[in-house]
């Protein structure tokens, strides 16, 4: 018994060391954003399919973590991508530099974040200045700033439904919740609180109105269809695949749709992004084709199979100028 | 029975005993009630967890079910010589080959955004499937086959009820009459039901009570003279009359008056608007079915094929093989180490204060969090070996180490069980300690020791935290080949499908997790199965 142990365990170890740890990497490595995640994902897929290359890893790791891998250095042991649901940092760039990696931007399309509740509850018609006041830590009453004191809608502004304010959202490690916090509570961040202090504008309330539901998206839209009157805030893509259940509310007077978004009418929406490493085209093979698929029409044209998959596409002349200057590789800051 | 019971039990002369007194009743009935109390109890708490553990089980199962069958769609796909050229076979457009045949069976669909729809119906995957089939099977080529192609996903939701289910098909009672056969038409009904269906369907009433089918109401789908018209507005009438106007999805024949009861119409509860399938694809796709082109099949590509982001080409196969490389590796690694140290630390280790303080630690190390393992597992296996992400040889290290203190305490449990009399009957005919250990102990040992090894895989098997630093949490479409491809494991590709958009993959997750219950279920019996057969008990 122990002999033939022994023997699977001498094998097991031959395997490992047969099938080559020298050997140079031939697929791309991807790391980065999980808003990105999925459209990225898609375009990897497509290039296996092709049969020319093998399809491309895509992490999901976040967007700081993922530039972060990606700028420590050049070589097959650093990824060739990495997905950002913003743009690169100017301190993460210097990082990148000082590590000799370039980076080549390529804006992929728009995201827009949506706050939806379950079909059977009401769509409401929220400002900025209204979701700021029912999800702040601290807001302004009659000039004073004071911890949140409103519990319903209606408190809120007497054009709303007196429902109490319940909104399932991402967590702070959440690129969405970022983007969030960025276009909402900063945004219409109210004087008395920005005066008081100014950190206290991205602050939001931990009194219960406000749930952390994970980063799992997916479980925010089960919750809402199980309570019609709570609110998620999530990406779009979300809303877009469970239309018939969820319905999104309406921001400053816009509606969450695949066109207002596109327009930029929709006003809570963000720019999505890849960045390449130039130093890594040539050396792994497929970098430039798989730019090229991503930057393709049937890609991330308005009728591409990106957009299918819920990203908001680029206006043409945008897009046209985005993958010319994505084909021509031009490294930042070079 | 010894002296002293049987005095005491001969002093019962004396009235009152202390055991027999209303007090020591009442205690007797006291205790009686606390044994059952705590039965109940008991039999609650296995009641209790026993339901959720139903719940969960049909939760999932029948979630799963859907997942297991697919429904394909059997279309007569040219592959003559002219489409497709026998010598150069990869440059052959194999999409636009199977599109072209979908669109012969939908005359209907004419404009270029109906073509869209039509080619929205069959998977993408459609065109790899029938090139890899053909370089299989290359005496497909030179002729007309009926090839079944994979529908997409929210198409096969529809057809499995999933999607846009509630509705009905009613006969009305009107004879309908069509002013034209193609594009916008007007529609004329001799009574006015039609006018109840549009009222139900939530149409938002105008002037002169024209009812208006287009903004978030029902849809209401006339079959008239073997076509399909789709109303959009719905108006009464002189004479308790109605009139309608509609687009023509499906053409019908003629535009002669059908009788009363002979048109019909069908009813989707869920507006168009919101849902992810059109009207026009439904009506194609009860077309397609009704032409008995379209079937349920069983799901092979869920369990041959490897990740994918569309869900009806998504399949587990290569997170399982993925899942069983890193097994491979863990075991290889921790078995032998685990139960050398186990021998080690129990038959031959002096017991002073650095065994002591390397058992404590063992003991620790067992209650660590496994995100720690792979916290190491990133500072030492990658950056430090610089070792390949994603790997299963590096999953398979890091597991190796969370299970390794595992494997060590049920190994040197089950050595320690060994009574000493067999250590001594044979160092005492003359066996040296090596001997002893190796021919004597660890073989009684070993069933134990086994199952404690395959309890410790299994937890393993279950774990995404410590693989989630060194990127095995990863999206990977090839079905990794050996143990440093990129791969994935179940337990990661569960996640990373419950968080995916589409709906798709809601069942494909519970259908993962079922497949993985029964790869832990079976580990779980071969250990109980090894303990029952080979255990000896002393």
């Amino acid at each position: 018994m122990n002999k033939t142990l022994l023997a699977t365990t001498v094998a097991a170890f031959a395997i490992a060391a047969s099938t080559g740890l020298a050997a140079a990497r031939d697929q791309i490595q991807i790391v980065g954003s999980s808003t990105v995640f999925p459209f990225t994902t898609a375009v990897a897929e497509k290039l296996g399919q092709g049969g020319k290359f093998k399809t491309p890893v895509v992490e999901s790791t976040g967007t700081g973590g993922g530039i972060k891998l990606f700028c420590s250095g050049v070589g097959e042991n650093t990824p060739d991508f990495t997905n950002a649901s913003r743009a690169i940092k100017d301190s993460e760039l210097e990082t990148c530099k000082a590590n000799g990696a370039t980076p080549v931007e390529i804006k992929v399309g728009f995201d827009g974040i949506v706050l939806a509740n379950s079909k059977a509850g009401t769509v409401v018609d929220l400002t900025k200045e209204q979701i700021f006041k029912a999800l702040a830590k601290n807001v302004a009453v009659d000039g004073k700033v004071v911890p949140n004191p409103y519990t319903n809608w209606s408190d809120v502004d007497a054009s709303l439904p007196a429902t109490k304010i319940e909104v399932l959202g991402p967590p702070p490690t959440s690129g969405t919740r970022d983007a969030f916090v960025e276009l909402v509570m900063l945004e219409a961040c109210q004087d008395e609180v920005k005066a008081a202090n100014e950190k206290a504008c991205p602050e939001i309330r931990e009194d219960g109105a406000f749930i952390e539901a994970g980063e799992n998206d997916n479980l925010i839209v089960q919750k809402l269809e199980a309570n019609a009157n709570a609110f998620g805030v999530f990406g779009f893509s979300f809303l877009d695949q469970n239309a018939d259940k969820l319905q999104g509310h309406k921001v400053d007077g816009v509606e969450p749709t695949f066109e207002n978004i596109a327009s930029g009418d929709y006003k809570i929406s963000r720019s999505l992004f890849i960045y390449a490493k130039k130093e890594h085209v040539g050396v792994i093979p497929g970098i430039e084709e798989f730019i090229a698929e991503y930057t393709s029409d049937a890609a991330w044209g308005p009728e591409g199979y990106l957009a299918d998959k819920g990203l908001i596409p680029l206006p043409d002349a945008e897009r046209a100028k985005s993958a010319e200057e994505a084909k021509a590789l031009k490294g930042m800051g070079s | 029975m010894t002296d002293t019971t049987s005095t005491t039990m001969g002093a019962a002369i004396r009235p009152r005993s202390i055991h027999a007194d209303d007090a020591a009743k009442a205690r007797l009935k006291k205790r009686y009630a606390a044994e059952q109390r705590f039965k109940w109890i008991g039999a609650a708490a296995i009641a209790v967890s026993a339901l959720f553990l139903v719940l969960l089980l049909s939760t999932i199962v029948t979630q799963a079910w859907p997942a297991l069958r697919m429904n394909y769609m059997t279309l007569p796909v040219d592959l003559s010589t002219a489409k497709v050229d026998p010598g150069a076979l990869g440059s052959v457009n194999y999409d636009a080959i199977i599109q072209e045949a979908l669109a012969a069976k939908i005359p209907d669909a004419t404009s270029r955004q109906d073509r869209r729809l039509v080619r929205g119906m069959i998977s993408t995957g459609a065109g790899l499937q029938l090139r890899q089939d053909i370089a299989r099977d290359p005496s497909m080529l030179g002729k007309t086959v009926d090839y079944a192609v994979p529908v997409d996903d929210f198409a096969d939701l529809y057809l499995k009820g999933l999607l846009a289910a509630k509705g009905s098909v009613v006969p009305l009672q009107s004879a309908v009459t069509v002013s034209a056969d193609s594009g916008d038409v007007d529609l004329g009904f001799d009574k006015g039901d039609i006018l109840t269906f549009a009222h139900a369907a939530g149409a938002t009433e105008g002037e002169n009570g024209v009812l208006n089918l287009t903004s978030g109401a029902a849809s209401l789908l006339l079959e008239v003279n073997g076509g399909i018209i789709k109303l959009t507005e719905v108006s009464p009438a002189a004479n308790d009359g109605s009139t309608a106007k509609g687009t023509v999805i499906v053409r019908p024949q003629g535009t002669a008056q059908a009788a009363g009861g002979a048109a019909k119409l069908r009813v989707i509860d869920a507006p168009e608007s919101s849902r992810k399938i059109s009207d026009k694809e439904i009506v194609w796709l009860e077309g397609l079915k009704g032409q008995n082109l379209v079937e349920s099949r069983f799901n092979t590509i869920f369990f041959t094929g490897g990740a994918s982001r569309e869900p009806e080409l998504a399949g587990v196969w290569g997170a399982v093989v993925g899942s069983f490389l890193t097994m491979v590796v863990t075991l290889a690694i921790a078995f032998p180490i685990g139960v050398a140290a186990a021998i080690y630390l129990e038959e031959f280790a002096p017991k002073n204060r650095w065994t002591n303080l390397i058992e404590v630690n063992i003991n620790n190390l067992a209650a660590v969090p496994s995100i720690v393992f792979g916290l190491l597992g990133l500072a030492v296996f990658l950056n430090f070996f610089g070792l390949p992400r994603s790997a299963p040889v590096v999953g398979g290290m890091v597991l190796a180490l969370m299970t390794m203190p595992i494997i060590i305490i049920a190994s040197r449990a089950s050595i320690r069980a060994v009574p000493p009399s067999i250590r001594e009957a044979a160092l005492g005919i003359g066996a040296s300690k090596v001997q002893t250990v190796f021919h004597h102990v660890l073989p009684l040992a070993m069933p134990g020791i086994m199952t404690g090894t395959i309890l410790g895989m299994a937890h393993a098997l279950g774990e995404t935290a410590p693989l989630l630093m060194i990127g095995m949490v990863a999206f990977i479409v090839d079905i990794p080949g050996g143990f440093t491809d990129p791969a994935t494991i179940l337990p990661v590709q569960i996640f990373m499908w419950a968080d995916f958009p589409e709906p798709g993959f809601q069942q494909k997750t519970s259908a993962a997790i079922l497949i993985l219950l029964v790869f832990l279920i079976i580990m779980n019996a071969i250990a109980v199965i090894l303990r029952k057969r080979f255990e000896r008990r002393w």
